[in-house]
């Protein structure tokens, strides 16, 4: 435990991380050599010989380890930054290992969420695998006593082009290691052109222990005398044991029951409370758990109905809101108009169920606490768990396993904290596991929103006004008691940043109390405000008697960089000089898309072509659907996607993700819904929580638009146009519009 | 005490005869290739072989296993070899790879059966294996490469 001995500031000074970002990509400062036991990560032998970068070391045998900050579920991004700082640095592919880094600050951000690993990250481990590279060419001109610039880097060896001598980068490590770290500016990063292995398709590093079963996630993580515990957490948010019978349980071979403390405050990432079992076996835990008796006192939220809050919604969407953006006048506009057109549309909560259910395996010893989990948000849960314990955040490490999906869910640590509270308690390492049902009924839901949307069409079909209202339980509430509207944040996730050329635009929000942990899921917002959206602007066409497609152009109007005036847009945490929102791009997937998709053609009776297209996490993503109805019931044969998110790093993974948000995005549009009755979840397995099913999946035809762009974002931007696009599909094939998620709600499947 | 065959090796195991083999296999075992997905019969995260059958694990009680040959994806071939598993590599079907287990165990019980299955076939026998990441299409096209591989 070498780091508990480094004070805070003086890491801070010796990775040289400041707290304005990461603008010196966590590089070592002035120090000529980072002490192995600063990297945690990587073994603290001799033979890692040159670590200039927390990102990266080298052997004396010439393995090059890059360590993965960020967590892997599903994609893609350790195989993808680590290519990304292999391709600088000119090493061999075949003689890299990547090791996952535990939770860390010196590491800069490692929440992996908002889509943020390699549109964030590309730069900086571009960086380090250039200054590398240069430090190796420096140590072995200098061996040679020759210039650097007359030798270059190539395959995992310096070469010097007059003589022809080479040097492989084992043989230069303990050389290199020995120089001061040049400052980044002075580094040349390849050009395009150079590149090897940026831009080609590349399998993923964990593909084969993956279809061997030796792929390791957190729920296979084994400690000698490990436990194994459940817990019977509150039906309620805010709940808490009134009484408890735990006679049987306690008579079951090596069963303890332990109650948890009641949460204080907001959820925020706390335990929920409840009992739990703790037994031998992941059976044993579920025969005992089942075994418990229970009373509960459900607190304040017992009353919580999702039809009666809906209604709730609903009504606050229809009565004027808070302005966020506002340009002209739209009530004079409306007035005026040639036709008037509203809608209202409404989106459930929805869970994010990873195919693999949260867990956590936690053992507190001597003082400190060690913890392996499939988090998206090691760091995150390094806090949380000293909250629980009391701890310094010194004492924790969180040591990050692969994780079976996150969507969002697995940002939250409350379930790692659990076990670290009952390694306390129980004196021996614990593993927490979550059954699909405490996933579905103990969850941070997407929330459930309104959405109300008038428009002003003038006589030739043009809209020239338009009023969208959202409402709906902020996040903010999760972790404040005071929160009540969506924060401008969640207003910036697909409509603050409205990209439409509209002269008169009102852009509204409306307030909202949650009853339960509201959290965030792949997409977030974007899910239900580009439903509404791309849905009115089909209502609109259809109003109007025009082409939808025309009619989308003509609101994107010509390329341009949209003007947001004084309206501050949250725009994913970028300036908008840097990712500003480009209507050219939009415009462009949106054609490709409806040129993939045979937009115009004749279609047979019950079937029909949607379309819709979306901005978020700084990419552009358009989607068309062709689907068939038959008897009443939807089937989507065939969808096409296209992306532009800047300059990508592995296209097969980029496809793969957009395969993915197909996927997600119907699974939504058809079946998605949680509802509460009585406080409690009514969801409990994926029977009444149904996902897409491979006999359900249509033809999925990727496009990737080539781009020289600031990468930006793949794993989420995908998902928003899906429902929209089939929901016109299905108006375009039946005439009957759907405002309200999801489709098996009235039956469409 | 009760003895069955995995992965070729006869393995004796004391424990509750309900305990639902998924759980025997992991927790006693040490085999944790197969997976937990739902626990009730609804993803096939779980799906191994018993006496070359597919069947969900998570609701197999250890005592049906008494006697019998059960596979799982440890054991499936000797060398990560089979058919369907290069065919996965070849695709690149995983993205988390959580639901891989039972998919590939899915399709080889299909691919046994039935050597070159439609996609109506395909689309039967693989309804019950949920994919969170949504790698249906590249299964579909990946059981259609080790069907004409293994032909
Ligand atoms: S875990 Fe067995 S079918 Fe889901
Ligand atoms: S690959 Fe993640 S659930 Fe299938």
């Amino acid at each position: 435990m070498a780091l508990e001995k480094i004070s805070r500031r003086e890491l801070m000074r010796r990775v040289g991380w400041t707290a304005g970002g990461l603008t010196l990509g966590a590089w070592a400062g002035n120090l000529p050599w980072t002490p192995a036991a600063l990297a945690q990560d990587v073994p603290a032998d001799a033979s890692q010989a040159f670590d200039p970068s927390v990102y990266l070391s080298i052997a004396e045998d010439g393995t090059v380890t890059v360590i993965c900050h960020r967590s892997e579920m599903g994609q893609g991004s350790k195989t993808g930054l680590a290519a990304v700082l292999v391709d600088e640095l000119e090493a061999d592919w075949d003689r890299v290992e990547i090791r996952q880094a535990i939770g860390d600050e010196k590491y800069g951000s490692q929440n992996t969420d908002g889509s943020t690993s390699i549109r964030n990250f590309y730069q900086p481990f571009r960086e380090a695998g250039a200054v590398a590279r240069q430090m190796l060419i420096t140590a072995a001109a200098a061996q040679w006593g020759v210039s650097p610039q007359s030798c270059r880097a190539e395959a995992h060896q310096v070469v010097h082009r007059a003589s022809g001598r080479r040097l492989g980068y084992g043989d230069l490590a303990r050389a290199a290691a020995a120089l001061e770290i040049p400052e980044v500016e002075t580094i040349t990063l390849k050009p395009a052109f150079e590149q090897r292995l940026v831009g080609q398709p590349l399998p993923i590093v964990d593909l084969d222990d993956m279809v061997t079963g030796r792929a390791s996630f957190g729920l296979d993580v084994r400690l000698p005398g490990m436990k194994v515990a459940l817990i019977a957490r509150p039906p309620v948010v805010g709940g808490r044991v009134a009484t408890l019978d735990s006679s049987a349980a306690e008579a079951m071979a090596g069963v303890q029951v332990y109650t948890l403390p009641v949460p204080e405050g907001a959820p925020g990432f706390q335990p929920l409370g409840g009992v739990a079992v703790v037994a031998p076996d992941t059976w044993t835990a579920m025969r005992a758990r089942r075994a418990l008796v229970i009373t509960w006192d459900d607190g304040p939220h017992g009353g919580y109905d999702t039809e009666a809050y809906r209604q709730t919604l609903e009504v606050t969407a229809r009565q004027p809101g808070e302005p966020v953006r506002v340009v002209g006048n739209v009530d004079h506009a409306l007035e005026g108009a040639d036709q008037r057109h509203e809608a209202d549309y409404y989106a459930p909560h929805l869970a994010q169920a990873p195919m693999e259910p949260p867990c956590a395996t936690a053992h507190v010893h001597d003082g400190i606490c060690e913890a392996w989990a499939p988090t998206q948000n090691p760091q995150a849960a390094q806090s949380q768990v000293a909250a629980t314990l009391g701890f310094e955040v010194a004492q924790v490490t969180i040591h990050v396993t692969l994780l079976g999906g996150g969507f969002g869910r697995k940002s939250k640590p409350d379930f790692i904290a659990e076990a670290a509270w009952l390694s306390q308690e129980v004196g021996a390492p614990v593993q927490v596991v979550w059954t699909r049902g405490d996933d579905l009924r103990h969850g941070y839901l997407h929330a459930n929103s309104a959405q109300h949307l008038e428009a002003g069409l003038s006589a030739d079909g043009k809209v020239v006004a338009w009023r969208h209202r959202t409402v709906f339980p902020s996040i903010s509430t999760t972790f404040s008691a005071d929160a009540k509207a969506p924060s401008n944040g969640e207003m910036g996730l697909g409509l603050a940043d409205l990209p439409f050329d509209i002269p008169n635009l009102a852009i509204e929000r409306g307030e909202a109390r949650a009853h339960v942990r509201i959290g965030w899921l792949r997409s977030v917002c974007n899910i239900y405000h580009a439903f509404a959206i791309g849905s009115f602007i089909d209502e609109l066409a259809d109003r109007a008697g025009r082409d939808p497609l025309s009619l989308w152009q003509e609101l994107i109007g010509p390329a341009r960089e949209v003007d947001f005036g004084e309206v501050e847009i949250s725009n994913y945490g970028q300036p908008l000089t840097v990712h500003p929102v480009d209507t050219g791009r939009l415009r462009r997937v949106l054609d490709a898309t409806a040129e993939d998709a045979g937009w115009g053609r004749d279609m047979a009776t019950g079937s029909g072509l949607g379309i819709s297209v979306h901005r978020s996490f700084l990419s552009y993503v358009a989607v068309a659907a062709a689907v068939t109805v038959t008897a009443g019931k939807l089937r989507v044969d065939d969808v096409w996607i296209t992306i532009d998110c800047g300059t990508y790093v592995n296209p097969d993974r980029v496809r793969a993700q957009m395969e993915g948000s197909v996927i997600y995005g119907l699974s939504l549009a058809f079946y998605g819904a949680i509802e509460a009755k009585d406080g409690a979840i009514v969801q409990q397995n994926f029977g009444d929580y149904r996902v897409l099913r491979l006999h359900e999946t249509p033809r999925i035809h990727v496009r990737l638009m080539p781009s020289q762009g600031l990468p930006a974002g793949v794993g989420e931007p995908g998902v928003p146009p899906v429902t929209p696009a089939v929901t016109n599909a299905l108006f375009a094939a039946t005439g009957e519009r759907v405002r309200e998620l999801p489709l098996s709600k009235a039956g469409w499947v | 005490m009760i003895a069955f065959h995995v992965n070729g090796e006869a393995v004796r195991v004391d424990v509750d005869p309900e305990m639902p083999l998924l759980w025997c296999l992991r927790d006693h075992l040490q085999l944790t290739g197969t997976k937990y997905g739902c626990g009730e019969a609804y993803c096939g995260a779980c799906v191994i072989h018993l006496d070359g059958e597919a069947v969900r694990a998570c609701v197999t009680p250890v005592a049906k296993a008494s006697g019998r040959q059960v596979t799982t994806i440890e054991g499936l071939s000797e060398h990560g070899d089979h058919p369907v598993q290069r065919a996965w590599r070849e695709e690149n079907v995983p993205q988390c790879g959580y639901c891989q287990s039972g998919q590939i165990m899915s399709a080889a019980a299909l691919l046994a059966e039935v050597p070159a299955p439609t996609d109506d076939q395909i689309d039967q026998s693989m309804a019950g294996n949920v994919c969170r990441c949504g790698t249906y299409d590249r299964i579909r096209k990946a059981i259609h490469r080790a069907s004409q591989e293994q032909g």
